[in-house]
């Protein structure tokens, strides 16, 4: 059961005060993000009635969920997206463009190559250059969202980036692996 | 329009009065008790004037129960009934704890919460019964209990308990429960390196990126925190929930009876192998070697000596474990060691030069030694309870922590999809929407489990989540959207709905580790000392206490905003139902006072949404409102 306030309704843009626009202003976005924190959160309602502490929880998960959206560029692209109407098919659309897919092989096999030789050096090569990429591609989110309103190549960006955090996810694993 | 009198006499809380709120450290090896007093957090001591609560319980054949050092007492003649490190045994199967032909107890494996899962909680046999490891716990937190309120003068509003910030569900859900039947209220479950961090930032009025690294008796945590103008951020946590000073004695155990060509000791030879290993361990903090000499009950003598580097080469990888988690957590804090600040080091096990060694040599700076490492997350617990209590403190301070492990469920072929990852900060929410895979389905079966691992069997298994009452349709079209809530303690919740018809599915919760609220019920009537007089007058003062607090709370609310926020009825309904609960409050019957409680908590469901709204616009306006109230 939610709350039906009309707050409640609202999209994260709105709830944090900030414009809808891939390129935000981090700080901004953070000062909001406490100062709700300071009016919702459940600490402030431990000793109030139960329907208060419930509405505090539901609150700061909404906003915790908003947070979490809005900082990380790559859900809050797929946030804008679907916002305006647009489906970034990341589970349909699995038809990559070559020279993509060519440079996912080429970084897994570098990937298994660290952790079979047990190689921190390559590892953290892959790393940065997996971390050069993904900026890269945010830049280039930037532009097609925010500048040339390009939704299905944004769309595509999307579907890169999500391969490269799930790339990056796995060299984090390696990393603790190698550690062990 | 003349408001309603709400002050009975001897019954509600004057608006202002003090409420009496603790913070428990229910530690492996020791608990503590403690209270912020006139501003300042302080320890509570026993009558002896020890703060120290040893987290030993004993039970002896005719029904007496000893916690403490009494109870330590009679750990070498009576292992079996004499329970050392429980919490190393909470929200834990037998399968869990490893070895146990090196502990001195008779273990009952528990029946299974539900058929086709793993076997429950662990028990312990003992003169008086089979216990679980939460109605030991209970113990140890009931004595703390009556410590403070007899310090205090008075019953407690509640307290808050702290867990080692690796803890899983099950093991947060236990410490709940020891809680519950010690009597207590919980106001929140928390982190004790976030506990350590409260007291030391707040003392030391400390900026910038801190670790704490806590390593206790049976447990290991570290946090990464960001304390900037009030506010406490949890970046990251790791840690192992089975490792801890216990483990560097048993090193020393273990290498005394390589010396001596032993095996397979009785019960009393081993705990008393187990105090003389901790014994030495201690001793050599200060002094490079000592001697450890022990009359076995065969007659055999042992006599040994023991140098610091020597103990120090065996458990030096125990070292590392921890310095693993350590770089886990700077990882996903995405910080390197020399961005950290300040490293506070909390748990008696840190005196280890070895430990304070490794941690300064790692972090390139001396580790903060500035607090108790004993009492700190007491202390930080009792500040805590103040505020959550509603005391007022000078400073207004904002805590933001996160979940230890991730969230998954079963997908097919028992792997694990992720639903909630490690390090969302709390309380967090998950929606995910699920589909009958048969015409007519009516039911279906969700496995939570919590942990990294890909594989269902590598993680573990929180609960088993049954739906039922889907209304029957064909295969595929019913659209069941569950919910998965994390609370500010990190205990998770479930609720699903039908989207289709809108029908709310009932939900089965079996959880794997738990005890049932019947359980819970039992144990409560088991406890002899417990006579049900006692706690029929104890349900009713808080049942009480906890209308008088509502009216209070909704009168303050009606003065600041009814007339703002409400229309004329909507007042006249609000204040028809305090009329109805003020009739019933200073009565005797509990059920009544809860109606009433539960219709006036109903009636003012909308007007705290409204409150709220209001609140959550003046946040981003740039002015704050007063605080609610």
């Amino acid at each position: 059961m939610l709350p039906s306030g009309a707050d409640f309704q609202q999209d994260f843009f709105s709830l944090f005060n900030q414009p809808a626009r891939f390129q935000i202003d981090a700080t901004a976005l953070e000062r909001s993000y406490l100062a709700l924190q300071a009016q919702v959160h459940p600490d402030k309602f431990a000793h109030l009635p139960e329907a208060e502490r419930r509405l505090s929880m539901q609150w700061t998960t909404r906003v915790n969920e908003g947070y979490q959206t809005l900082r990380s560029p790559l859900n809050r692209a797929r946030y804008l997206l679907s916002l305006q109407g647009v489906d970034t098919q990341e589970e349909s659309n699995t038809s990559m463009p070559t020279d993509f897919l060519m440079q996912q092989m080429e970084w897994r096999e570098a990937l298994e190559e660290a952790l079979q030789g047990k190689d921190l050096g390559v590892l953290e090569e892959l790393e940065q250059r997996v971390q050069r990429e993904v900026r890269f591609l945010q830049q280039q989110l930037a532009v097609d969202i925010d500048d040339t309103r390009d939704f299905t190549a944004a769309s595509g960006i999307v579907r890169k980036l999500k391969f490269l955090e799930k790339l990056a996810e796995e060299i984090g694993s390696a990393f603790d692996e190698l550690d062990s | 329009m003349a408001l309603l009198q709400i002050s009975e006499p001897g019954l509600s809380a004057e608006p202002h009065q003090h409420r009496l709120a603790v913070g428990i450290d229910l530690g492996t090896t020791n608990s503590l008790v403690a209270t912020v007093r006139s501003g300042i957090s302080t320890v509570l001591n026993d009558e002896q004037g020890c703060a120290l609560l040893p987290s030993v319980v004993h039970y002896a054949a005719d029904g007496e129960v000893l916690v403490g050092q009494l109870a330590q007492e009679e750990q070498t003649a009576y292992p079996h009934n004499t329970i050392v490190s429980v919490k190393r045994f909470m929200g834990r199967g037998l399968k869990d704890v490893g070895d146990v032909s090196n502990l001195p107890y008779r273990f009952v494996e528990a029946p299974s919460t539900s058929s086709g899962q793993a076997p429950g909680m662990l028990q312990l046999r003992t003169a008086a019964g089979v216990k679980s490891p939460v109605e030991v716990s209970a113990e140890i937190l009931r004595v703390l209990r009556v410590r403070a309120e007899l310090a205090l003068g008075g019953e407690l509003v509640g307290a808050v308990i702290t867990v080692p910030a690796y803890f899983d569900d099950a093991q947060r859900q236990a410490t709940k429960d020891a809680a519950k039947l010690a009597g207590l209220n919980v106001l929140r479950l928390l982190n004790e390196p976030t506990a350590a961090a409260i007291a030391y930032g707040l003392d030391n009025a400390a900026e910038g990126v801190y670790a704490v690294y806590d390593l206790g008796g049976g447990t290991f945590d570290i946090s990464i925190l960001r304390l900037s103008r009030g506010v406490f951020e949890v970046l990251a946590t790791n840690g192992d929930s089975g490792l801890g000073g216990d483990d560097f004695d048993h090193r020393i155990y273990c290498r005394l009876l390589e010396k001596n060509g032993l095996s397979a000791l009785p019960a009393p030879d081993i705990r008393s192998l187990l105090t003389h290993a901790r014994t030495a361990k201690e001793q050599l903090t200060d002094h490079l070697e000592t001697r450890v000499t022990a009359v076995l009950s065969s007659g055999e003598v042992i006599d040994n000596v023991l140098t610091r580097a020597e103990f120090h080469e065996m458990s030096q990888n125990l070292v590392q474990r921890t310095l693993q988690a350590l770089r886990k957590a700077l990882r996903d804090a995405k910080l390197t060691a020399s961005e950290v600040k300040g490293v506070v080091m909390v748990g008696g096990a840190t005196r280890m030069p070895h430990i304070q060694q490794a941690v300064g040599d790692f972090f390139g700076q001396s580790p903060l030694n500035n607090l108790d490492p004993d009492k700190v997350v007491a202390l930080g617990a009792a500040i805590q309870a103040n505020v959550l209590a509603g005391n007022r403190s000078g400073e207004d301070w904002l805590l933001l922590d996160v979940i230890p492990l991730s969230l998954g469920i079963e997908t097919m072929g028992g792997l694990v999809e992720k639903i909630v990852p490690r390090n969302s900060t709390i309380p967090s929410a998950r929606a995910q929407e699920f589909t009958t895979y048969k015409d007519g389905q009516t039911a279906m079966s969700i496995h939570v489990v919590q942990g990294e691992r890909e594989l269902v069997s590598d993680c573990r298994s929180l609960a088993k989540f049954e739906l039922r009452g889907i209304p029957a349709m064909v295969a595929g079209s019913a659209r069941i959207r569950v919910t998965f809530q994390i609370d500010a303690d990190g205990l998770l919740s479930v609720s699903a709905r039908e989207m289709a018809s809108g029908t709310e599915a009932s939900i089965v919760v079996k959880p794997s580790y738990g005890l049932s609220d019947e359980e819970i019920t039992r144990m409560l009537h088991d406890s002899n000392r417990h006579a049900r007089d006692d706690m029929m007058a104890r349900a009713l003062r808080e049942q009480q206490t906890e209308a008088a607090q509502l009216l209070e709370a909704v009168d303050n609310a009606l003065q600041q905003d009814g007339e703002a926020l409400l229309d004329a009825a909507a007042q006249a309904r609000i204040r028809g139902s305090m009329d109805g609960l003020h009739a019933v409050i200073a009565g005797s019957d509990h059920q009544a006072i809860k109606r009433a409680v539960e219709a006036l908590n109903q009636v003012t469901t909308e007007f705290a949404q409204k409150r709220m709204d209001k609140s959550v616009k003046s946040a981003l306006a740039g002015h704050r409102l007063s605080e609610l109230e």
